[in-house]
């Protein structure tokens, strides 16, 4: 057989079910592959031994009617895994080896997939291009010198490097949007609520949500349909029926309205993003959707407020990492509170650290209201604006970055440049509606350029019907050469 | 808005995270520019905008007030980077 991992997961869901390929061939063949892509750094820990086991116990007892019948996945290391070690990128937790599993893996598993390795991020998933990880930055397999994106670079890398079939991440701000877009990938940020936090190591508790990774639009339904679900382990999780994506996902799209937000044409936009919008437009309205301007007033402000309203609630959820009860403790300090401060100055990187100190700065005696109320009331504006866009249009299109993947370390001491990089997909995290990032097309150095389709509360199936139209109208194809596995 | 040393060192001490002078150099600049940047909010009105708690249109769930979970004391333990059978071992408190 040609090289299994070359095929999307939908594929090898069918050839595993057919029998036509065994899961442990399935196996072999991308542990193959992770040996020849250490470059990328993709990976924290490797889990190929359980991998092989699983895989065996599939074949030796197949139960075909699953979602994931035997197929091996890597995830972002920010998912808690029973007895594999989970990092979340930080030296924090380098040595921390959960004793429970996060919801959203057990899904997968309960749907016959199982852990094949846990894949780099950003520290606490803070960061835009994967270069805040303790573990070093991971490698875009698009171009060697660039940056996957972030913070679920590691998973982006990995898929689109053929070294997973699909992947799961989370999304706070853009963390699976910003690197599919990066790596020619789909990723999609679900509404908030629909995937459980739960064992999910937590960055900003109102904003946070999991999602797929993937390379096809079907394998991203196939795989939101195996990892979302209600939990009654998160208080936040929506409490209705799981949906058959992957069964109703249809190319009919006639009669959508899709709205075009002006306010999304940003100075100093390259021309290339521009057509690319124009392109995504005509694809749809050929289809059958209508294009309709419309308004998101607010979209300015969306930036500053995430920057008030993320740190304020990292730096309550990271305040757990004490040095006591978990994870890394400094050796120095006489006292406690000096064993504290040592822990975490030593623990955390810089990122981090800013984030943290942005968060208390925030919340603290005087500045409470200033800031932090002032940001909620903004954050109200930003969603109102939304649900009056959606009284007219079923969907909206935008693209999903202003630039195509930047290189190493261009970006990496402006913060500010940095955080700009997230400015089309922050607004859906304040919203707390669905946003999926669909490849459409390549810049003038080959670098891949994605669209965002963002969606109603519950809206997911819209999204991902015009997302498939739009693969297979836009006719993306990768052009990725695995520079990496030659010496 | 510029946020100065003295306003860092305040911040690290209440975040308890110690640095370095050099660093509360650096920080003061970092984050006097984002504080630049967030200032930016203060150009809208919101005197009549309630601030938003909730992005779910459900309200919090009850449940049932009965134990589900619990007795886990030595999983809980396993991880600590100072322990003995029963407690987390932390640096004398109490002279």
């Amino acid at each position: 057989m040609s090289d299994i991992t070359n095929k999307s997961l939908t594929q090898i869901v069918d050839l595993i079910k057919k029998k036509e390929v065994k899961s442990e061939e399935v196996t072999n063949a991308y542990i193959n592959n992770i040996k020849k892509g250490k470059k990328l750094n993709s990976f924290i820990t490797e889990s190929f031994d359980n991998a092989l086991t699983k895989s065996k116990n599939f074949d030796a007892n197949p139960n075909y009617e699953s979602l994931l019948p035997g197929v091996p996945l890597a995830v972002k290391d920010l998912f808690c895994t029973n007895g594999v070690r989970t990092t979340a990128g930080s030296k924090m937790l380098e040595n921390f080896v959960p004793n429970y599993e996060s919801t959203v893996t057990t899904n997968l598993w309960t749907e016959g997939a199982f852990l094949l390795g846990k894949l780099n991020c950003d520290e606490y998933a803070m960061g835009s291009s994967n270069e805040t990880s303790f573990f070093g930055n991971v490698i875009n397999p698009v171009k060697e010198n660039t940056v996957p994106g972030g913070s679920s670079g590691g998973s982006a890398s990995a898929l689109a490097a053929d070294l997973t079939p699909a992947t799961i991440g989370t999304d706070t701000g853009g963390s699976i949007r910003q690197p599919a877009s990066f790596t020619g990938t789909v990723g999609l940020k679900p509404t908030y609520g629909l995937c459980s936090r739960w064992g999910i190591v937590a960055f900003a508790s109102s904003l946070d949500q999991a999602g797929p990774m993937t390379k096809t639009v079907s394998d991203c339904a196939l795989m939101l349909e195996a990892m979302s679900g209600f939990d009654p382990k998160d208080s936040t999780s929506i409490d209705k029926k799981k949906e058959n994506y992957s069964k109703k996902l249809t190319k009919n799209i006639k009669g959508l309205k899709i709205g075009i937000p002006k306010e999304y044409r940003v100075d100093g936009m390259p021309n290339e993003i521009e057509e690319l919008w124009e392109k995504g437009k005509k694809l749809l309205k050929e289809e059958g959707a209508e294009i309709i301007d419309i308004l998101l007033p607010h979209t300015e402000y969306a930036l500053p407020t995430y920057y008030i309203v993320a740190p304020a609630e990292a730096s309550s959820n990271l305040a757990r990492y004490d040095g006591v009860k978990y994870g890394f403790r400094s050796s120095k300090g006489s006292n406690l509170i000096e064993m504290y401060e040592n822990t975490r100055s030593e623990g955390f990187g810089d990122e981090v650290k800013r984030r943290i100190l942005i968060g208390t700065y925030v919340l603290s005696s005087g500045y409470y209201d200033a800031y932090y109320i002032k940001a909620q009331k903004v954050r109200q504006l930003i969603k109102n604006d939304f649900d009056n866009a959606f009284a007219k249009v079923d969907a909206i299109l935008t693209p999903s970055t202003p630039s195509a993947a930047f290189e190493i370390g261009e970006k990496k001491n402006d913060p500010i440049s940095m955080y700009l990089n997230d400015i089309f997909t922050v607004p859906v995290n304040l919203a707390g509606i669905p946003a999926i990032s669909v490849p459409v097309g390549h810049d003038k150095n080959n670098l891949p350029l994605g669209l965002q389709l963002i969606g109603k509360p519950l809206g997911e199936q819209t999204l991902l019907n015009l997302a498939l139209c739009m693969e297979s109208k836009s006719n993306f194809k990768q052009k990725i050469i695995k520079w990496w596995e030659k010496n | 808005m510029s946020i100065d040393k003295e306003k860092i060192k305040h911040t690290a001490k209440l975040a308890r995270i110690s640095f370095d002078e050099k660093k509360i150099e650096s920080l003061s600049k970092d984050l006097s520019n984002i504080f630049n940047f967030i200032e930016k909010l203060s150009n809208i009105n919101t005197d009549k905008v309630s601030p938003l708690t909730s992005i779910l249109d459900q309200t919090l769930r009850t449940r049932e007030d009965k134990i589900t979970d619990g007795g886990i004391r030595d999983k809980i333990l396993e991880n600590s980077p100072s322990k003995n059978e029963e407690f987390f071992i932390v640096p004398k408190v109490i002279e």
